[in-house]
């Protein structure tokens, strides 16, 4: 089969998902406009080369409804020939699109693609396009729906993590991705965000908070104990968990993915349209994957969407130098390291949602970026970039440097 | 035209009075007949150009309209299985859907939705005028009626009370509801199936009016007179749901959501009504009227048609009401007439007992060894009424007039006039020899004696009788005042007058009587003890607490075993095992658990929920939580088994006992065996009890698991040899449906 090649990378920094975030006043079509702007002019490119763009986006409503993708690549000024989909898998959403890019040159459809996505929290707030399957009650009962915080505080009480072991792992994420910004490890792809007049409106993540310590998360209530307790989803998940008698809540703001705005773009070929257009290949999609999980507790998929990736690209988990799991909340990637016996040293190594926040739409792909600039900065080999998703799923992608 | 249960007299102004008035019922119902005449009106009044509107009213004292004949549906629902032959779902639509049909027509005039939202047709207007009760299909009607008067009695109920039964408003009340009321109220309506005041209902938007009780008539005439045109809200154009509705609302988003959740903490996902009726609700407000009730009518179908509504409807509805008529008096004795009780013991039973017995309309002499312990009982009743009376519930001449009617007295000659006694000393077999001696040298020779005994066989008890054919057993549970079971247990020779007595004296305090034999145990203590041990065993095999007593739950118990342990004391356990065992010698059958009842109680000081605590601790202001040092003594196994393992542990071990009461005469029939376990034990009342529950698992299946679990845990999970042999034969324990 032909080999799929992930030839740029681009980012915008994450603004704090609000009124008052620095990316509140760029409608998301602008964000999606200009990621698809910057990978096209910094690798010279007409735009007509790219045949395909996915774009994750998970609250496909108002302003980024009716296939925003295509939207935006007419309005940055593409060619009219390049198509574009929508694609939704809820937080994996952008990891999936650049591996709906990757099928689709593997599969011969096409020589270049662009996977992707993006996501304006702050103006389409999470849950905007509603849904049957928590508010129809016949899905509801079916499925013992509960929010994801409850289903995070759930693998906190089932797996034994503690509000200390939580909330350290918070202020890693914080440090690991100062440091990072610092030492200007994300320079490579990341694209400041311009407003309508051309002056940048943003041009790095707005919610690291170097000075984050054990005292000042430990200040903090738990998010989901409230909601948990009088909507009765702590009864709902206990009734599926019965071994326990309550839910641990050691979720908050701190230790859980921020909300964010933005957008990301990964470009990706085989190697004929690499020499022809003088692109230089940067890693190799070795293998991809997605599964379903069991949906109350929601967010335990990645093991299994990592572990189908290694099978399917026939590795072993001691083949991967880097992992990179999305931080949705602390308990996710603690269960993850635990479950595959991964040293904290080698995941998340430059920080992640907890610090930097979680554009839904648009993570997976900002994430697998941050992968492709660290292998290239450390030398390192392989990496595995994975993310927990609603409803019971995970996805995976492996890739190796080249 | 002439109707059997309605009359309709239309005045000058061509405005129709329709009179719904069962003949021979105490109260109006949905029955075959009513529908059938009902269905005949409509069509009469829509098509009769000299009739302009139209007034429904009731000619019943005893309220409006009370529902849907639970006996019609019962058997499986209209439509079911005609002369043989299994209807198709197309049948059991069109049977269901007849109701909504013909309330649909009323409310529309026969005019298509589309020419009355344009305005270009109306419907003739029609006023309920509502004197009483008016529950489930009763209240269906009038919400289908254009304009809604109530008299102005608070005690009035307006309601939708199916989901008790395993069943949901199938007249439209799913759809009605929300559409004047919002989605939350109507959901708390239906889902929860408790009914509201007339101003409640008014407040919510339900009703328009609320009038003197003599004007409801007069009120609903003025409104139909001065509207010539009716149209309901949701037949108008730009219609919305009061508070949100349909799937695009995020208010109502965010309020299925919690809804959903907070069903399923109520029910366990035990009662599926519960989730179809959020279903026709969710569903429903997506959708014009029209297409709603269709839905809602499906939703009925699948109910009705399944055997847990059966069960349900047959045993919370027909068996417990029969039960209550008292079915079990023997025929042909004369009614006793039992104005006084004297009631012997005023410890917490005797106190109970009087303070039912008060409420039920009798006069109490109650006695104890001495004055200051017989006022005792006097207290106790005071306390329940003076929460009452803060609560307003109750007025404080109406409390001073209850308490009148206790006697309290330590003179064994206070008891020469009463009419029943009913003796609660302490359960030992001397003190209670004493009492009955005493008792009978004053009390008239023909009074029923009644002991109150969970322990004591009624037949050793009546040998101290002089008259042991007047003698029975009463077996009342604690808190008297709460519990609805009434154990009715005739020794060897009690006689016809006793039972039929007994259960007389039951017919006034209302509670669901059983007639059980004499057995040590009787039926329920026959079988709880055993469900409790199983628990405990689970424990000792390092079963995880919150896993067993959530298990419980799971299943539809209202407390898991080991809290109620904990609440029944674990000393008392095991004090009745020493007992028993010194009383069995040889043929005590080990439980199993004696040693974890021994280290707890005596080792481990862990007596139960008031001695500190048992399996649970009980942190004061707190919700209580697994005693952490129970892992310590018990250690946790590595491997834990399965919630459905755990559940069906729980559910067998109270099964096999209730069977092999059944199987031994304990307990005479099917009907009894399923109220006494729910109404005595909380058994998950999903199922219709115990036997019920056979029946829908299916005889062969429940002795095939039975076998299994006893081949995995144990001979007592061994189902009794009478059900090997009836599953064997292909036979059901209840008769199979018509």
């Amino acid at each position: 089969m032909t080999e799929a090649y992930i030839y740029d990378a681009v980012r915008t920094p994450r603004g704090k998902g609000k009124a008052d975030g620095s990316l509140h006043e760029i409608t998301p079509v602008e964000l999606a406009t200009q990621v698809l702007g910057a990978v096209r002019d910094r690798n010279n490119l007409d735009g007509g080369e790219i045949e395909d763009v996915a774009f994750g986006c998970v609250s496909p409503v108002g302003e980024q409804g009716a296939v925003v993708t295509r939207t935006a690549i007419l309005n940055a000024g593409y060619p009219e020939t390049t198509s574009g989909i929508q694609v939704n898998r809820f937080c994996a959403s952008g990891l999936e699109a650049v591996n709906i890019a990757a099928a689709k040159v593997k599969a011969g459809e096409a020589d270049l693609a662009i996977g992707g996505g993006v996501e304006s929290m702050s103006r389409v707030p999470m849950g905007s396009d509603g849904g049957a399957w928590p508010a129809d009650p016949a899905t509801a009962f079916k499925t013992y729906f509960v929010p994801q915080g409850v289903s995070a505080d759930l693998i906190a009480t089932k797996y034994g993590f503690s509000r200390d072991d939580v909330d350290a792992y918070a202020v890693e994420s914080q440090k690991r991705a100062a440091k990072s910004w610092a030492e200007g490890r994300f320079e490579k792809s990341i694209m400041p965000v311009k407003d309508v007049m051309g002056e940048t409106v943003l041009d790095r993540d707005e919610t690291v908070r170097a000075n984050t310590d054990m005292q000042s998360l430990g200040a903090l209530n738990p998010s989901f104990a409230m909601l948990g307790e009088q909507f009765g989803f702590n009864a709902v998940a206990l009734q599926k968990y019965a071994e326990f008698e309550k839910i641990n809540h050691v979720h908050h703001a701190g230790n859980s993915s921020g909300i964010v705005d933005g957008a990301a773009a990964v470009l990706v070929g085989n190697e004929e349209i690499g020499k022809k257009l003088g692109l230089k290949p940067r890693a190799r999609i070795k293998s991809m994957a997605s599964i379903g999980s069991e949906p109350t507790i929601m967010l335990t998929g990645p093991e299994f969407a990592a572990q189908k990736a290694l099978k399917r690209a026939g590795m072993d988990k001691g083949d991967i130098d880097l992992w990179e799991l999305n931080e949705a909340f602390a308990s996710v990637v603690l269960r993850f390291m635990q479950a595959l016996d991964i040293d904290h040293s080698d995941i998340n190594v430059n920080g992640g949602a907890i610090a930097m926040g979680h554009p839904l739409g648009a993570t997976g792909a900002m994430i697998l970026g941050t992968v492709v600039d660290e292998l290239e900065r450390s030398g390192k080999e392989t990496a595995l970039v994975t993310l927990c998703i609603g409803a019971g799923m995970g996805t995976a992608t492996i890739i190796e440097r080249v | 035209m002439s109707y059997k249960t309605l009359t309709v007299e239309t005045d000058s102004d061509g405005i129709s009075l329709v009179t719904i008035d069962l003949p021979g019922k105490s109260m109006n119902v949905w029955d075959a007949d009513l529908i059938a005449d009902f269905a005949k009106w409509v069509d009469e009044f829509v098509g009769d150009d000299a009739v302009k509107g139209a007034v429904i009213t009731s000619g019943k004292k005893s309220g409006f309209l009370a529902g849907a004949d639970l006996n019609m549906l019962g058997g499986g629902g209209p439509g079911e299985n005609k002369g043989g032959v299994p209807s198709t779902p197309a049948d059991q639509f069109e049977a269901a859907f007849g109701l909504n049909k013909m309330l649909r027509k009323l409310e529309t005039g026969g005019q298509s939705a589309k020419d009355l939202k344009k305005g270009t047709a109306h419907a003739k207007p029609v006023a309920a005028a509502v004197n009483g009760l008016a529950l489930g299909g009763g209240l269906e009607l009038v919400l289908a009626c254009h304009h809604r008067v109530v008299a102005d009695n608070p005690k009035i109920q307006l309601g939708v009370p199916e989901v008790q039964v395993g069943l949901l408003p199938g007249g439209g009340g799913t759809q009605r509801l929300p559409r004047l009321a919002g989605l939350q109220n109507a959901a708390m309506l239906a889902t929860q199936g408790k009914p509201i005041d007339p101003n409640t209902a008014k407040a919510q938007g339900i009703i328009q009016d609320v009038v003197p009780a003599g004007d409801v008539v007069a009120k609903a005439k003025e409104w139909v007179k001065a509207n010539p045109k009716a149209v309901q809200p949701w037949d108008k154009k730009g219609f919305k749901f009061p508070g949100g509705g349909g799937a695009m609302d995020p208010r109502s988003v965010q309020f299925f959501m919690a809804a959903n959740a907070m069903a399923q903490r109520e029910t366990n996902h035990n009662y599926p009504a519960v989730q179809y009726i959020l279903s026709c609700m969710y569903e429903g407000s997506i959708v014009p009227i029209d297409t709603a009730i269709r839905i809602e009518s499906k939703y009925f179908v699948k109910l009705l048609t399944s055997p847990q509504t059966r069960n349900m409807i047959r045993t919370l509805f027909i068996n417990k009401q029969s039960a209550e008529k008292g079915e079990q008096r023997p025929k042909g004795v004369p009614a006793s007439d039992i104005k006084t009780v004297g009631v012997l013991g005023a410890g917490l039973m005797g106190a109970g007992i009087t303070h039912v017995t008060v409420k039920g309309g009798m006069n109490v002499v109650v006695l104890d060894r001495d004055q200051e312990a017989a006022e005792k009982a006097v207290a106790y009743s005071k306390k329940i009424l003076d929460k009452r009376v803060a609560r307003g519930k109750l007025t404080k001449e109406a409390a001073e007039e209850f308490l009148a009617k206790i006697k309290p007295t330590a003179d064994y000659n206070d008891l020469k006039d009463v009419d029943l006694i009913i003796e609660a000393v302490f359960e030992d077999p001397d003190v209670k020899a004493d009492v009955i001696k005493k008792t009978e040298a004053v009390i008239r020779p023909d009074v029923i004696f009644a002991s109150n005994t969970s322990t004591l066989p009624i037949t050793g008890l009546a040998r101290n009788s002089e008259r042991p054919d007047q003698f029975i057993g009463m077996h009342f549970f604690s808190p008297v005042e709460k519990m609805p079971l009434l154990e009715i247990i005739p020794g060897k020779e009690s006689g016809d007058r006793a039972l039929a007595t007994a259960l007389d004296y039951n017919a006034k305090i209302r509670k669901t009587p059983i007639v059980v034999k004499d057995v040590r145990g009787f039926y329920t203590n026959r079988v709880v003890p055993p469900y409790l041990n199983e628990a405990m065993m689970m424990v000792k095999e390092g079963v995880k607490p919150a896993l067993i007593d959530n298990a419980a739950k799971g299943l539809g118990m209202p407390i898991g075993p080991l809290a109620l342990t904990d609440e029944t004391k674990l000393d008392l356990g095991l004090m009745l095992v020493r007992s028993t065992k010194k009383e069995l010698g040889d043929a005590y059958k080990p439980t199993g658990v004696e040693d974890l009842l021994e280290k707890m109680v005596e080792g481990l000081g862990r007596a139960g929920r008031v001695s500190g605590g048992g399996f649970y601790e009980y942190p004061e202001g707190g919700k209580k939580h697994i005693w952490p040092g129970l892992s310590e003594h018990f250690p946790l196994a590595d491997e834990q088994p399965s919630l459905e393992d755990v559940k069906d542990r729980l559910l067998y071990a109270q099964l096999i006992p209730a069977a092999q009461c059944y199987a031994e005469g304990v307990i005479s029939d099917p009907q009894s065996a399923d109220l006494g376990a729910i109404f005595g034990w909380g058994f998950a009342p999903w199922t219709g009890g115990p036997m019920s529950h056979i029946d829908t698992i299916g005889l062969e299946a429940f002795v095939r698991t039975a076998e299994s679990l006893a081949q995995k845990y144990g001979g007592r999970f061994n189902p009794p040899e009478e059900f090997r042999a009836m599953a064997k034969g292909g036979k059901t324990l209840y008769p199979k449906a018509a």
